[in-house]
């Protein structure tokens, strides 16, 4: 075949060790780029409808009173870490000669994510004692329509990694495997970009 | 919560079509009760023949293993269009009876407003989503991977899911004849009418879970076309080598990957209001309409160039090839359709110019809306550029595409007329509007699907369509189209607002008597259709072509046979220019056996795609009629299913290289065995698809 030999597409590259995945890399790695984009719209949309009705409290309460900046930063440090931990599960893929640093590091990156998930709910759960649940207003329907909506991503997320360790449990790394950690590392990455953006215009927005 | 409840959600007897009229018999239940009944009956009845007539053939086996579960780019393609003609009947159905309605709608006529309202809200939601988006689909899938000189698209198994999605789509509409009432929302589905405080009925489900199936379905197969073109394309294809049907197909699939999106998001953001009680469109509480409305067309304005760019590229081909001459200007064609493209993201405002902005917006949205006159207009002069001193053939192809051109321009008038919102308040919301994009989409989009259906159609399956009943259809569609819709330009001017079951001037009357007329002559474009058909089904020895290029076309699906072969090329193709093929003819190349031949790898069957059809059905159906416990399962379903795609393994199966040689050089026998044919025998049975090099012969360089 004539086609390129060396693989191109954005993000991190197994390289010369593993010329299995070498044919199919270029095309699943850039048609998930290309999915992200897609998924990238709906998040900036949601962001665009919560801009507009953060002020349509209808009477109810507004961010400032519903806000747990601690519980907050826990998240935002838990997510922010496991982005962490998921690069180095990537590095562990690339470099490592036995599953095992690959399997710890993914469960060091659901932990992680237990963790944000945990906290996330406990603040929804707050929200929604103090009468601020979804049907309350305008307002707290566009933030009940993003915020969980990340979260749901992150359980998205974390339901690929477990099945990605009981292929890894029943076939080995094999091609499969590796190109579907590649595409969850995106993924993760993607979810801390969002969150990234929620923390600033939702929670630090909304606090200010 | 009762027993009922629990195992049926909200469905019980009032859901079937004649209850109301045995509850409360009135001369108004009683008719449209039973219009209803005998369209449910007649559905349900071609169901169960359709069922019979596969059993009696024994062809179940068949059916699962070579088209339900095939991931073939071909078979998905000639699906969707399959599933695309049987939604277009119904929904033409539908619209000859609303113009009979209206025909006779001077002081009452027959028809409920409600039944009025489903009527026009099924035909709009049919023709956008279940006729159009799978036909361009269904033309894109097969045309595209052959003309790029590939095997398959990049995500075969995704691509059978599309298509499961988008017929789990059209499925919901099909029940809700059956099961209950449609939306009366009409296409859009605007809220706060679709909001449960005033309509909380099963209706606005149905719309809301059949789009929402269907728009996802569509995201997916943008991110296929695009990844397929960007990585897929014979070596030596550069991106100003393609042929311009397959730019028309990128452009399309980088809009549906952005523009689908809102639409998901409206849709969602409507369902949780009428589920959860959330406050995003709703009068009180904090909720703004004119969020939907922007979302919505921040969809709906790009969709309108989903729709028409494949069919632009379809005439670049169609008035190419029928013309004896290449295309005319091919880069500024390029440009146009990437500029149509980009400016299609910033016009989505007129469709609510009344709604409330000020002037200053209005007029900069106005100004982009006329900007795209610009790129289309250099697209019709290239077009009649290219026929320009060619030998025009006037086939089928060519028949829909001189109407297009002629009808679309005068739709584009109006449409600029229309940009202008000084003039757009005069007419909004009026029939003018319903004829303009009527205008658009019917000779547009329609006319260049169909030419496709008729250009393609040799390679899909091995033989012509008859060119007599086809040119029948071409004709009683243009005439069928100008009797119908040109009236509804006068009655619109005259101010009839849009979506009215009656009226009480009888000065709207002859006019509404044309466009009845002109609708019974769509329907017999419909019906001819079918026969042209059936006619090719029952010639198709005489039709045959199997040496597999019968128009004497330039790109790289004629270089192949009739009907073309699982795995496509037996050797991908090294492309050095554009219209590789004539070249090729001309320098006496075609036509060669390669020095060695390869194993090639293809994938195999996958059920995903018919298992997340059946379990995102089921999922809308259960939704719709609050039965919990299917929901809860179907999503079981699906998460089972996608999970459990990530461990299949061995997904591939291998053609070995001997039966490619022997399939090859069976085809180049057939060739040798082929008589050429000049060009005035292309419609002849001579034709079997070898065609001669004369002095009119298209020049390739």
């Amino acid at each position: 075949m004539s086609r390129a030999k060396d693989v191109r597409h954005p993000g991190l590259r197994l390289g010369e060790g593993h010329p299995d995945v070498a044919a199919d890399a270029e095309e699943m790695n850039f048609g998930f780029w290309v999915f992200l984009m897609s998924d990238a719209i709906v998040f900036a949309l949601l962001f665009a409808t919560y801009a507009r009705m953060v002020s349509s409290v209808a009477g109810g309460l507004g961010p400032e009173a519903l806000f747990d900046l601690k519980s907050i930063t826990i998240e935002t440090a838990a997510l922010l870490a496991s982005s962490f931990t998921f690069g180095m599960a990537s590095l562990a893929l690339k470099y490592a000669r036995s599953p095992r640093p690959l399997v710890k590091w993914l469960c060091v990156t659901l932990l992680l994510a237990a963790v944000f998930l945990g906290f996330e709910l406990h603040d929804f759960a707050h929200m929604i004692a103090m009468g601020a649940g979804p049907s309350r207003s305008g307002f707290a329907s566009a933030f009940f329509a993003l915020v969980p909506l990340h979260g749901l991503h992150v359980l998205a997320g974390c339901v690929w990694a477990i099945a990605l360790m009981a292929q890894i449990a029943i076939h080995g790394i094999d091609k499969e495997v590796k190109l579907g950690v590649q595409r969850l590392g995106l993924f993760w990455h993607f979810l801390d970009i969002v969150w990234v953006v929620i923390f600033t215009v939702v929670y630090l927005g909304g606090l200010a | 919560m009762t027993l009922h409840h629990l195992l049926l959600g909200r469905l019980d007897l009032h859901a079937l079509p004649f209850w109301t009229m045995i509850e409360h018999p009135t001369h108004e239940t009683i008719v449209n009760g039973t219009i209803t009944t005998a369209a449910a009956g007649l559905e349900v009845l071609a169901a169960i023949v359709v069922i019979a007539l596969v059993t009696r053939a024994g062809k179940w086996r068949y059916l699962w293993s070579e088209w339900l579960t095939s991931v073939d780019h071909k078979r998905i393609g000639i699906m969707y269009i399959a599933l695309s003609f049987v939604m277009m009947s119904r929904a033409l159905i539908e619209a000859a009876l609303m113009r009979t309605q209206q025909a006779f709608g001077l002081g009452g006529g027959f028809l409920s407003p409600e039944h009025f309202g489903e009527l026009f809200s099924t035909h709009g939601t049919i023709m956008i989503f279940f006729m159009a988006m799978p036909f361009l689909t269904g033309v894109i899938n097969f045309a595209m991977p052959l003309q790029i000189g590939t095997r398959d698209v990049s995500f075969p198994v995704m691509n059978s899911v599309s298509l499961g999605l988008t017929t789990a789509g059209a499925m919901m509409i099909v029940i809700s004849l059956a099961l209950g009432k449609f939306s009366t929302g009409g296409w859009s589905g605007y809220p706060p009418f679709t909001e449960a405080a005033f309509n909380a009925g099963v209706g606005p489900d149905y719309w809301i879970w059949a789009v929402t199936l269907s728009s996802l379905g569509t995201m997916m197969s943008g991110i296929n076309f695009a990844v397929t073109i960007y990585k897929r394309r014979a070596p030596g294809m550069t991106f100003m080598r393609m042929p311009l049907f397959t730019w028309t197909a990128l452009c399309t699939a980088i809009l549906m990957i952005f523009a689908m999106p809102p639409l998901t998001v409206a849709t969602a953001m409507l369902a949780l209001d009428r589920y959860l009680d959330f406050h995003f469109f709703t009068n009180g509480s904090g909720g703004n309409m004119m969020n939907y409305a922007n979302l919505f067309w921040l969809f709906g304005h790009p969709e309108v160039y989903i729709l028409i760019l494949p069919a632009f590229g379809v005439y670049s081909e169609i008035f190419s090839t029928f013309s004896g001459k290449l295309l005319y200007g091919y880069t500024s064609l390029v440009l146009a359709t990437m500029a149509i493209a980009v400016i299609s993201f910033a016009v989505w405002l007129h469709h609510f110019f009344t709604m409330g902005q000020n002037a200053s917006v209005n007029a900069a949205f106005g100004i982009a809306t006329m900007l795209v006159g610009i790129p289309t207009g250099v697209k019709i002069y290239d077009w009649i550029l290219t026929m320009f001193r060619g030998r025009v053939r006037f086939t089928v192809p060519i028949v829909y595409g001189l109407g297009f051109m002629m009808l679309f321009v005068l739709g584009g008038l109006s449409g600029i007329l229309l940009a202008n919102p000084t003039l757009d308040y005069q007419v909004h919301n009026t029939l003018f509007l319903v004829a303009h994009f009527h205008n658009m989409l019917i000779p547009g989009l329609l006319f260049g699907m169909l030419a496709a259906y008729h250009y393609w159609f040799p390679k899909a399956f091995g033989f012509r369509l008859d060119e007599r009943w086809g040119m029948i259809s071409a004709v009683s569609w243009i005439v069928g189209f100008m009797l119908a819709f040109f009236p509804l330009y006068v009655i619109g001017a005259m101010g009839f607002p849009r979506r009215t079951v009656a009226y009480f001037d009888p000065v709207y009357r002859p006019w509404m008597l044309i466009a009845l007329a002109g609708a019974a002559v769509v329907l017999v474009a419909l019906a001819s259709l079918f026969v042209q058909l059936f006619v090719s089904i029952r010639r198709r020895e005489a039709l045959a072509v199997p040496a597999g290029d019968p128009w004497d076309g330039s790109n790289l699906e004629w270089a192949i046979a009739a009907p073309a072969p699982e795995y496509n090329f037996s050797v991908i193709p090294d492309v050095s220019d554009r219209n590789p093929f004539m070249i090729a003819k001309q320098k006496g190349d075609a036509y060669q056996t390669p020095a060695e031949f390869q194993d090639i790898t293809m994938p195999k069957n996958s059920p995903l795609g018919m298992a997340l059809a059946v379990a995102g059905g089921a999922l809308a159906f259960g939704l719709v009629w609050h039965i919990w416990w299917l929901v809860a399962l179907s999503c079981l379903g699906v998460l089972v299913a996608i999970v459990g795609q990530g461990f299949a393994r061995d997904c591939e199966k291998v053609i070995p290289a001997a039966e490619v040689r022997r399939q090859h050089e069976a085809w180049l026998r057939t060739v040798a065995a082929s008589r050429a044919v000049p060009r005035d025998l292309e419609g002849e049975p001579a034709n079997t698809g070898l065609a001669a090099r004369d002095r009119f012969s298209q020049a390739a360089e």
